[in-house]
């Protein structure tokens, strides 16, 4: 089927080609294709290069610096990482952040559904709930960071990660999960609430078997955005976390102090861990909706 | 007292969503237990809203719903012994065949293997045995539908009420599962309410059509009596089949109106029960289309008790009648269903002069 497609399209892009003599095309393909190959090779490049950089100095041995060219291949940098007291905590902040996150993910995602379900009808005041939570998402946020940080201060509580950090990050979690979970909603049918209601199902009923198993994807996909944008906020972490740093904080005191390949590999490092869990999320999404769709389709 | 049989009760049913604008207007309505009722009417008439009222899943602003002789006002859908079947079905995406059957036996708490058995007696009662574990998206529309019907049939409800349960099927196989959901309610015993806009599905299937306009009834009875004696225009309209016409009464003889119109002259329409009427008054009288015979002038017209000279206008073959539409008459359309082995033996064609007759009891005075 795709294959006659394309072949459909690529012979209506000859004809169009032969009819308006739009350039000289080879293997009947316009010029155009390859200057937006080109466009978006470039775009591929400045989006990955930075990065692939720093992967890539992350592997030097232990003669390694700060630039290229390479020198040598080990795994030198990343045991100093975890072993040199020089490079800072790197395991705690490690440890925090992963447990920060999960907090985050939890709460993001368990606000960000009752949240989609409550905005299916109007409210009284829920555009305006709607608009703060905008407001929070686009509020600068180091201002906002600053802010949590002086009213914490003004109220003599003591910053740490696991409280005043927590919700600061949660400003900026929630907003995202509670939007994505709009998009999810409007793909969810009233009826199928309302079926389990008419079949008996308390309201508790409904939602374990019913609204939760049919979002599920969604809420993945919450927990995703969820448990990423926690793991990496920096400005709203940064006067927020008290005197023990979250992993993104260790990394930017880092850049002040530590001066070798040793930053590469923890970048090396949380990258892996982001991209691991990007992949279980979207594996996940990817078994339920497999599981929805095997066998044969009837007609 | 568990309710234990299918009557509906509906007595003065008022709904309104924002207090000024009723939905559904002071309904009242009987329908017998096992019987196939359909609520007929266009969008917006407040038939799917009477369906839900009904099946609980929204309460009238006045008024009393009785199932089994009982109030079930304010109670959950389950504790009215009524299953609905939703306009889409509603089908849960995530469950296969077995198990959305069995939904309302596994919120009951009842054990695997005992849900599994019921479940799979039923899908065998819609012939679904072999689709058991495809999910709602691997199904055709037909089937979906068997699945809908067996999973709202499977607590043993007296009501089965169905929100256009036709709608989301192509034409052919509309009318095979009208007759599929007429065999259903004969095999299951229970009541049925089917809610519809398609007249022709209306009255096919059910045993007692309610026509229905901005949430009042206008007319209830059995199916035959709706189509051939419509009580007003609207009904008569509604249903097809009909030609309403207007005129003035130019006088009274006996029990008949002589109506006179631009076009027509005495039309003789028998009173019925509208013995008030005088002459002067302006009325709507109806006639089937299948009731008008077309002459051609020069032959005579015998003993029809209506003459309305006309011309044909168009010429439509439906296959076992012709559809002849003729110049209009007054402010009305006059349609004449000719069949078609009758109307070949002498073919008109567009632009043709033809009289258009009737027997005078084959009219009927509308309200």
């Amino acid at each position: 089927m795709t294959d006659q497609l394309s072949e459909h399209g690529g012979a209506a892009a000859l004809r169009g080609s032969r009819r308006r003599s739009l350039a000289p095309s080879t293997g009947g393909r316009p010029w155009t294709f390859y200057i937006l190959a080109a466009l978006f090779t470039l775009y591929v490049v400045g989006l990955y290069g930075p990065m692939v950089c720093i992967y890539i100095l992350s592997f030097q041995d232990v003669r390694g610096g700060l630039v290229f060219p390479m020198r040598g291949t080990s795994l030198h940098w990343f045991i100093d990482l975890f072993t040199q007291v020089r490079t800072g905590d790197v395991k705690g902040a490690f440890s925090r952040s992963i447990r920060l996150a999960m907090v985050v993910t939890v709460i993001t995602v368990v606000i960000s559904f009752m949240s989609g379900l409550a905005f299916r009808k109007r409210f009284a005041g829920d555009s305006v709930v709607f608009y703060l939570m905008i407001g929070s998402l686009v509020a600068p946020g180091l201002v906002l960071g600053i802010g949590v940080g002086l009213i914490c201060n003004l109220l003599g509580i003591e910053t740490s990660w696991y409280t005043t950090a927590l919700g600061a990050q949660l400003s900026w979690t929630l907003p995202f999960g509670v939007l994505v979970m709009f998009a999810v909603m409007s793909r969810f049918n009233n009826a199928w609430e309302e079926a389990a209601r008419d079949l008996g199902a308390s309201a508790w009923q409904t939602i374990w078997l019913v609204i939760i198993p049919i979002l599920a994807p969604g809420l993945v996909a919450v927990a995703l955005f969820g448990f990423t944008l926690s793991y990496d906020e920096f400005t709203r972490t940064l006067l927020t976390a008290g005197s023990l740093n979250t992993l993104p904080l260790e990394i930017w005191s880092m850049t002040l102090n530590v001066t070798s390949p040793s930053l590469y590999a923890l970048g090396t490092v949380t990258t892996l861990i982001s991209f691991l869990i990007i992949g279980i999320c979207l594996g996940t999404i990817a078994r339920i909706q497999k599981r929805r769709a095997t066998g044969p389709v009837a007609h | 007292m568990p309710i234990d049989n299918g009557s509906i009760e509906l007595a003065g049913i008022v709904k309104s969503y924002d207090g000024i604008n009723r939905v559904v207007d002071g309904v009242n309505l009987r329908i017998a237990d096992g019987s196939y009722c359909c609520f007929l009417g266009p969008s917006g008439c407040g038939k799917t809203t009477i369906l839900r009222m009904i099946a609980g899943h929204e309460d009238p602003t006045d008024g009393e719903i009785l199932v089994g002789g009982q109030q079930v006002v304010g109670l959950a859908p389950v504790d009215r012994r009524t299953a609905m079947m939703f306009q889409s079905y509603a089908l849960f995406p995530h469950l296969n065949v077995r198990d959305n059957i069995a939904f309302a036996l596994r919120v009951r708490g009842m054990s695997t293997p005992e849900r599994r058995k019921a479940a799979d007696a039923m899908i065998e009662k819609v012939r679904l045995t072999e689709l058991a574990d495809r999910l709602p998206a691997q199904l055709s529309g037909g089937q979906q539908q068997r699945v809908a019907l067996a999973r709202a049939a499977i607590t043993g409800p007296k009501v089965l009420l169905l929100d256009e349960p036709l709608s989301a099927l192509d034409e052919q196989l509309r009318v095979q599962m009208r007759q599929e959901l007429r065999r259903m309610q004969r095999d299951l015993g229970i009541t049925f309410i089917h809610v519809t806009h398609t007249q022709l599905e209306a009255i096919a299937i059910a045993d007692t059509v309610v026509v229905m306009e901005k949430g009042r009834i206008k007319q209830a009875g059995p199916s035959r009596d709706v189509y051939d004696q419509p009580r007003d225009r609207y009904v008569a309209e509604f249903l097809g089949g009909q030609n309403v016409l207007s005129g003035r009464i130019a006088r009274i003889e006996g029990d008949s109106a002589m109506i006179s119109a631009e076009d027509m002259r005495d039309v003789i329409v028998p009173l019925g029960s509208r013995r008030t009427l005088s002459a002067g008054d302006r009325v709507d009288f109806a006639v089937r289309r299948d009731d008008v015979d077309l002459t051609r002038p020069e032959v005579s017209a015998g003993s029809l008790s209506a003459k309305v000279p006309s011309r044909v206008r168009a010429v439509e073959y439906q296959g076992n009648f012709v559809k002849v539409i003729l110049d209009i008459v007054g402010n009305d359309e006059l349609i004449a269903y000719v069949p078609d082995r009758v109307f070949y033996r002498d073919p008109l064609s567009v632009g043709d002069v033809v009289i258009a007759g009737w027997e005078k009891d084959k009219t009927r005075m509308l309200a």
